[in-house]
This record gives C-alpha cells, structure tokens and sequence, in this order.
C-alpha cells in the first residue's frame, strides 16, 4: 500500500471517529430524542455550561481572620481556667489582634506562667513582657505557621460542611473546590431557587446551649448593668431581649442527627440526638439545673429557652420556633451537615434562570444554522463544485468540534457557540486562500495535477501562520478566562486544530486523489 | 468563473498610502480623545455590582420599574428593556453587590413581585461581581492582553523579519484602538467577554495580515534585480491578494453579523466588537500594514 492510500485509510478513521464521538451531542442538541437503544459507541455528550442549562455558580469567601479568633477566643477561656487551677493569680486576661495577653498579679508568677504555656499551648510562641502599672504582663502570640494552619484548617472544614450541606439539596453534579488561600468555588447546575441554596450554603449554623442568667436582673441588664459572665441576647422571634450566661455548655458539634418532626399542634420542630459524649453532657446539665431555663442559640439566637424539668437522658432534645416547613427542613439539613468554623461572604454570584438558559441554546442554535447556511451558499455560489468540497468540509469541522469536545469533555457556552459560529466564518478562509490560489495557477495554464500542487504547497504556510495567530490568542484567553469566556476560548481552539486538519489534510487529500486519477479535465472552482 | 477581483488586476495601494494613514489617524484621534475624555462604560466584571434580567408577563414600562425600585432605595440605576419590545424584558443595573448588602437579589425580586404580583415577574438571570474579585477579574483581563501580544509578537518574530513584525504589530494595535475608541464613542459596557472579542480581533486581524506578508515575501523572492521598487511589489501582492482578504472579510463579517443579529443580549456586545473588527481588520490589512513594513524599509536603507 502506498503512502497516499496509507494517508487516506487515516483520514477515514478520524473522520468515523469524530462522527461517532460527535453523535451523541449531536442527538442531544438537535433532536428530542435519545441515542438509540443498543448504542455501543461513546455515550458522553458536550457539557453544557451554566449559562445554557441553567444554574448557579458562586464564589464564596471564608473570613479566616475570624476563624484565627474564635480560635484564640477559645485559648483566652481554656487559659483562665487552667490558671486558677495552678494557683497562678491574674489581673486580667486580654485578647490582643494576634494572641492573648495575661496581667498577672504577682510578678513571681511569671515563670510558672511562662511554663503553663508552654507545655500546654504549643501554638503559642514565647512571651514578651512589659510592665503594666507595676504588675508584670506577658503577652503571648500565636506563631505564624499556627496561624496559617488555623486558617487553612477552615477553609478546608468550610468546604466539607458545604459539600455535606449541597448533597442534601440534592444537586446533580455539583462542583466544590477551593481556589486560592480562602475561596471556595460552587458549581450548581439546575437549581431552581436560588436563594434558598444560598441560605443554606450561608449560614454558619452554631448551635448552642445557655443557661437563662436568672439571678441578675434582667432589667438592670437591658439598662447597662450587664453582671460579669452574663450577656444579652435576642429571641429569634420578636427581638425580645435575655439575659444568659456566657459559658458555653454544649454545641452543635457533638450532634449525630437532626430531623424534622410536626408536633400536636402542626407545628414542624426539629428533633435532635447528641452522640455519646454530648449525652452524656446533656445529661449533666439538665440534672444539675432542674428548674432553671436552658436557652438553644442558632448563629447566636435565641430559637427557645425552656424551662428544665428533669434530668435528659438518652441524648435527645428538641428545637422549638415557628418554623415554616421548609424553614425546618433546612435547619434540619444545616444541623447534620455541622456548622461553618467561620463565616462566609459571596464574593460573586452568577445564576441563570432554566428559562434563559433554553433561549441561550436556541438562540446559539440558530445564529449557527444561518451563519453555516449563509456561508455555505456563498462558498457553493462562489467556488462552485470545489464550494461544495470546503462545505463538506466546513459540517465536518462542525461535528468534529462537538467530537472533540466531548472527549475532553469540555464545557460548551454561549461564548463558545459564539466561538463556533465565528469558526464558522473563519474556516473557510483556509480554503479560500488555497482556490484563490489554484485559480492563479489555472490562469497560467498549468496542468490539474501541478495546479493542485503548487496551490496547497504554496498556501500553506499562509493557512497554517493565520490560523497560529488566532490559536495563540484562544490558549492565552483559555488561561486567563472564567467560565463562559474559557467556553469561547475552547470552540476557538478546538475550532482551529479541526480547521487545519479539515482544510489542510483531508480537503488536500481529495483534490490529490481526483487529479491523481484523472477525474479532472477541468476545475470547477 | 466568478470573482470579485478580476485577474491581473492592479491598484498601486502604496501610492494612496498617505490618504490612508491621515484617515487612520483622524480615526484614532477620535477614539483616543473619547478614551480620554469619555472613558469606558464598565460592566460588573470590571466595576463591580449586580444585573438582574428580569421578564413581565405583561408590558411594562421603564419607568414603573424604576418606580417599583425606589421604594427600596434603589436610585439612579440603570433600568434598560432588551430583545423585542414584547418580551417586556429589563436589565436593571446596580453598583451595590452583595459584599454590601446581604441579599441584593433577593430584595428585588420580592420587591417586583410585591409591585407586579408574583405570578407576573421572572427572574432570568442575577449576576453579582464584589469588588475583590472584580479587581482579579480586571487584573487578568489587563493580563491576558499583555501575554497574547507577547505570544503573537514572539511568533511573528520567528516567522518574520523584524520589518514585518512591526507591520504587523503596527496594523493590530490600529485595529484594537480604532475599535476600542468606536466602543467607548458607543458608550457600550466593557466586560470580560469584549476582553475575549478584543483577542479574537487581534488574532484575525493579523491572520489577514499575514497571508499579505507571505505574499510579499514570496514576491520579493522572485525578484532578479536587486534594486527593484519594494513598493510596487508591495501594491501587486496587496492586488493578488485583494480578492481572498474581501473574501474572508465577507465570511466573517456576515457571521458576526448573525451573531449580532440573532445571539441575544450576553453576547450582544462581543458580536459588535468582532463586526467592527472585521471592517477595521480588513482596511488596516490592505492600507496599513504593508506601508508601515516599507517605512522600515526605507529607514533600513538609509541606514
């Protein structure tokens, strides 16, 4: 077999291969149907982006800093409480931007201190020391690569409540990835109500239980008088103000479950079970404070506050408010998915309606029919029968660019149909070179056969310059381009690789192989 | 045979070059002096803010819309109708985003649905940008009009001499400003998929150039005198050439022209940018490029 059959057998196979790979998208785009039953080639389609599916996409923020703050919060109590139970006297504990800073009351404490820290707080770096009106202080850090770990700890237990919390919304493919040091990128295809997904994603959900702070008065509390260790805090319904204690007895994390139940009354409420070691405290708690109210705190506050009327065991209480159903249900889905460490903003939104997202597909749909028609007719008025051989090739390109696509599973948008109907147009410009070429050689009286030579050998370099060009431009937009605008810059690739292969390669072949066998006397083109 | 451009056809394309260059820099005075003056109209990519596509059932007017929006506060925003007068679709415009307040979107929403009844409002489409990714997104944007050039001037380089390079660079930078000027004459929002049509008009425009260039070179080749008249054989490749640069501008323009026509609003601007390339593109091709590689030329001769 010689090499120009050899060359032929390979553009064969491409192009059965491109058919096959294209078919599927081909049906789903064109068509109502499905692939027929007993398919056995590639069943995978085009992606559709958000843009033409309709969805949501959403990049969030996790405020670190905060996380780094409760997270030192958390050092500054812990600290308290062992220092009373070493006997180490201090005047004040403060939290400093970036550590805590402890004012002892007798300055003999200093080692014992320094020490206290150290073997238990290895986060902590050494301490630096001032005076502060004759009393010693000492102010510890936290050390930088403490600080970042914090950080990205919580970012990364962000991104797994998230996932949790999406899963439940039931989202067919989502994506959830982090992108940079502390954003988290959301894909939602197909969601149907927004702003509940966003509720949902948002809400960092604490959960915790405090005591009622019945032995102040609440009053003299709402005027200014806030007693030490007790705090105010609103109901969730009507604002009404309450004073609490600030410790903290039981949070959220020690949950196993949460589920909506409808009480006698058909209200919905949320049921919830602690795992063993939160039992257990629960089980502490009510049987110390028989008689005084319990308050439970969602993102600080307040959904109910009931009084405790026996010791809780086996792990279970309720969450009481005037839920509405779906209100509960999402609750329910928060409290098991576990809470944000740290809260998030939305740095960018970008939702389109399902609606929209037909129109796009229709609208991109047609603008390349008519572009294809409108250019095909053209080239088939212009070139004649040669027209008819870059039109064939132009369809191909077309199901090639779906073909390829699909293999890579690469994401289709309204940009990159934008991309494929100016490929369109783009396309045939390789061809057009080369007739205007050949029409050159024909004038000067050359034969089919070196008419056909001397046209491609001195085009192509012409083609294949003009074509690099725009493929630079296409890969730096690929690497720089979000979304719908990557979508542009993969067509516009795709769309030159198929170019060059269709115009270069496979219409060359054909025109070889009819002047190689003499079935032109003369050309029509 | 059907052609546009008959055979052995010749213009002497370098002796109009002066008429030419006046007309290009009139052009880029314009569009610079609007630059200066005038600026771009930014989109939310770059600036920053909300857009809500929103659809009525029934008519509505601009104005009842900005009525509806000022009960929440909502002033001097922008509010236009898009597509068919009987779609009664609107893009309404807000600096705000949702770094500033929380639930932007969906204060709208209800509001329109409280104004118009709920049955009678459709949210298609919400897009927010905050502040800090709108300045990653403008960062890029700027980035990744530096890098192409680069890439596109390091090939031209490699497959050029540097004269042609400059032509070529010459005729591309013609083609963004006269554009980018046209744009900001036009008052049309900026965004990342203009950025994106921007790079497309750079690679076709010197894609046309391009072939020119070969041309040139490949006539430059055949030549047996050394002193022949670069500039002639600069008008006869122009010439030989003229029938497949019309040819192309054509195929492209009458695309772009469908995605204007027919591609609908996201894509609205994006399809402008490339019409408009396609016609500076296929100009500055024909009366640009080539008279800057023979200033080059000539500077090389007397040096």
């Amino acid at each position: 077999m010689n090499k120009f059959k050899f060359t032929g057998l390979g553009i064969l196979a491409v192009v059965i291969v491109g058919l096959v790979l294209a078919l599927p998208t081909l049906v789903q785009l064109l068509t109502p149907y499905d692939l027929p039953e007993g398919w056995i080639g590639p069943k995978n389609e085009v992606k559709l982006g958000l843009d033409l599916q309709g969805g949501m996409h959403l990049i969030l923020q996790v405020e670190t800093e905060k996380a780094l703050s409760s997270s030192l919060d958390r050092i500054a109590a812990d600290l308290k409480t062992q220092m009373i139970a070493k006997r180490i006297r201090y005047a004040k504990v403060e939290r400093t931007a970036e550590g805590v800073r402890v004012v002892l009351r007798d300055a003999g404490d200093e080692t014992k201190l320094a020490d206290l820290v150290k073997a238990d707080y290895p986060t902590l770096a050494e301490p630096t020391t001032s005076d502060e009106q004759g009393a010693v202080a000492l102010a510890f850090a936290i050390k930088p690569a403490d600080a970042k770990k914090v950080k990205e700890a919580a970012v990364t237990q962000a991104l797994e409540t998230i996932r949790n919390r999406i899963d439940q919304l039931g989202v067919s493919e989502p994506s959830i990835i982090t992108e940079g040091t502390d954003r988290i990128n959301i894909q939602l295809p197909g969601v149907t109500d927004p702003a509940r997904a966003k509720k949902l994603i948002g809400e960092t959900a604490v959960l915790e239980f405090k005591l009622v702070d019945e032995e102040h008065s609440q009053a003299d509390a709402i005027k200014g008088d806030i007693p030490p260790g007790s705090y105010i805090a609103y109901m969730k319904e009507g604002h009404e103000p309450m004073l609490l204690k600030q410790e903290t007895l039981l949070t959220g994390d020690m949950l196993d479950d949460a589920r909506v139940n409808i009480g006698s009354n058909n209200q919905p409420y949320i049921a919830i079970s602690f795992n063993s070691q939160g039992g257990r405290i629960f089980e502490r708690v009510t049987g110390d404070n028989i008689g005084k109210r319990l308050a439970i705190l969602l993102d600080g506050r307040i959904y109910s506050a009931p009084v405790i009327k026996d010791r809780i065991g086996g792990g279970k209480a309720v969450i009481e408010g005037r839920f509405s159903d779906e209100e509960a249900r999402d609750l329910a889905i928060v409290l098991r998915a576990g809470s944000l460490p740290a809260p998030i903003v939305i740095l960018e939104e970008r939702t389109v309606g399902p609606s929209l997202g037909k129109d796009s597909i229709n609208k991109g749909l047609l603008a390349v029919g008519i572009g294809g028609l409108l250019v095909i007719i053209f080239m088939a008025a212009y070139y004649r029968a040669s027209g008819l051989l870059a039109n064939l090739a132009l369809v191909l390109n077309l199901i090639f660019i779906f073909g390829v696509m699909a293999a890579f599973h690469a994401v289709l948008t309204l940009p990159g149909i934008a991309g494929i109907v100016l490929t369109i147009g783009m396309a045939v410009d390789g061809n057009i070179i080369i007739f205007e070429r050949m029409r050159e050689e024909i004038r000067l009286g050359r034969s089919p056969k070196m008419v056909v030579e001397a046209g491609y050998k001195n085009s192509f370099w012409s083609v294949f310059d003009a074509n690099i060009t725009t493929l630079i431009a296409g890969a730096v937009l690929f690497q720089f381009g979000t979304g719908p605008v990557r979508g542009f810059a993969v067509t516009l690739c795709v769309g030159i690789v198929t170019t060059l292969f269709t115009v270069l390669v496979m219409c060359k072949w054909i025109m070889e192989w009819l002047v190689n066998n003499n079935k032109i006397e003369r050309f029509s083109i | 045979m059907f052609e546009i451009v008959k055979p052995g056809f010749f213009f002497d394309f370098m002796k109009v070059k002066w008429y030419a260059i006046t007309f290009s820099i009139i052009l880029l005075l314009i569009g610079l002096t609007s630059i200066a003056v005038k600026g771009f109209s930014y989109g939310i990519d770059f600036s920053g803010g909300t857009v809500i596509q929103v659809k009525f059932t029934h008519s509505v007017k601009t104005d009842e819309v900005r009525k509806a929006l000022k009960t929440i506060g909502l002033q001097n925003e922008r509010i236009q109708s898009v597509g068919q007068p009987q779609d009664n679709e609107f893009l309404i415009r807000t600096a705000k985003s949702e770094d500033s307040m929380k639930g932007l979107s969906e204060t709208i929403k209800g509001t329109l649905e409280g104004y118009f009844g709920e049955k009678n409002v459709q949210i298609r489409r919400i897009d927010m940008v905050g502040g800090a990714v709108s300045k990653d997104i403008t960062q890029k944007g700027y980035l990744s009009l530096f890098y192409a050039s680069i890439g596109i001037l390091i090939y031209i380089w490699l497959r050029f001499d540097f004269r042609y390079s400059v032509g070529a660079i010459a005729a591309t930078l013609h083609d963004v400003f006269v554009v980018l000027g046209i744009f900001s004459l036009l008052g049309k929002d900026m965004d990342l998929t203009v950025v994106a049509a921007f790079l497309t008009l750079m690679g076709y425009t010197l894609n046309d150039t391009v072939v020119i260039f070969d041309r040139i070179r490949e006539n430059v080749k055949k030549q047996t005198s050394s002193n022949f008249d670069l500039a002639s054989v600069m008008s006869a490749s122009v010439s030989q050439t003229l029938s497949r640069t019309v040819l192309t501008a054509v195929t492209v323009f009458v695309v772009a022209l469908v995605l204007f026509l027919f591609g609908g609003e996201v894509i609205h601007n994006f399809a402008l940018v490339t019409l408009l390339g396609t016609i500076v593109g296929c100009y500055s091709t024909i009366f640009i490029a080539s008279p800057v590689v023979l200033f080059m030329s000539k500077e090389k001769a007397k040096a």
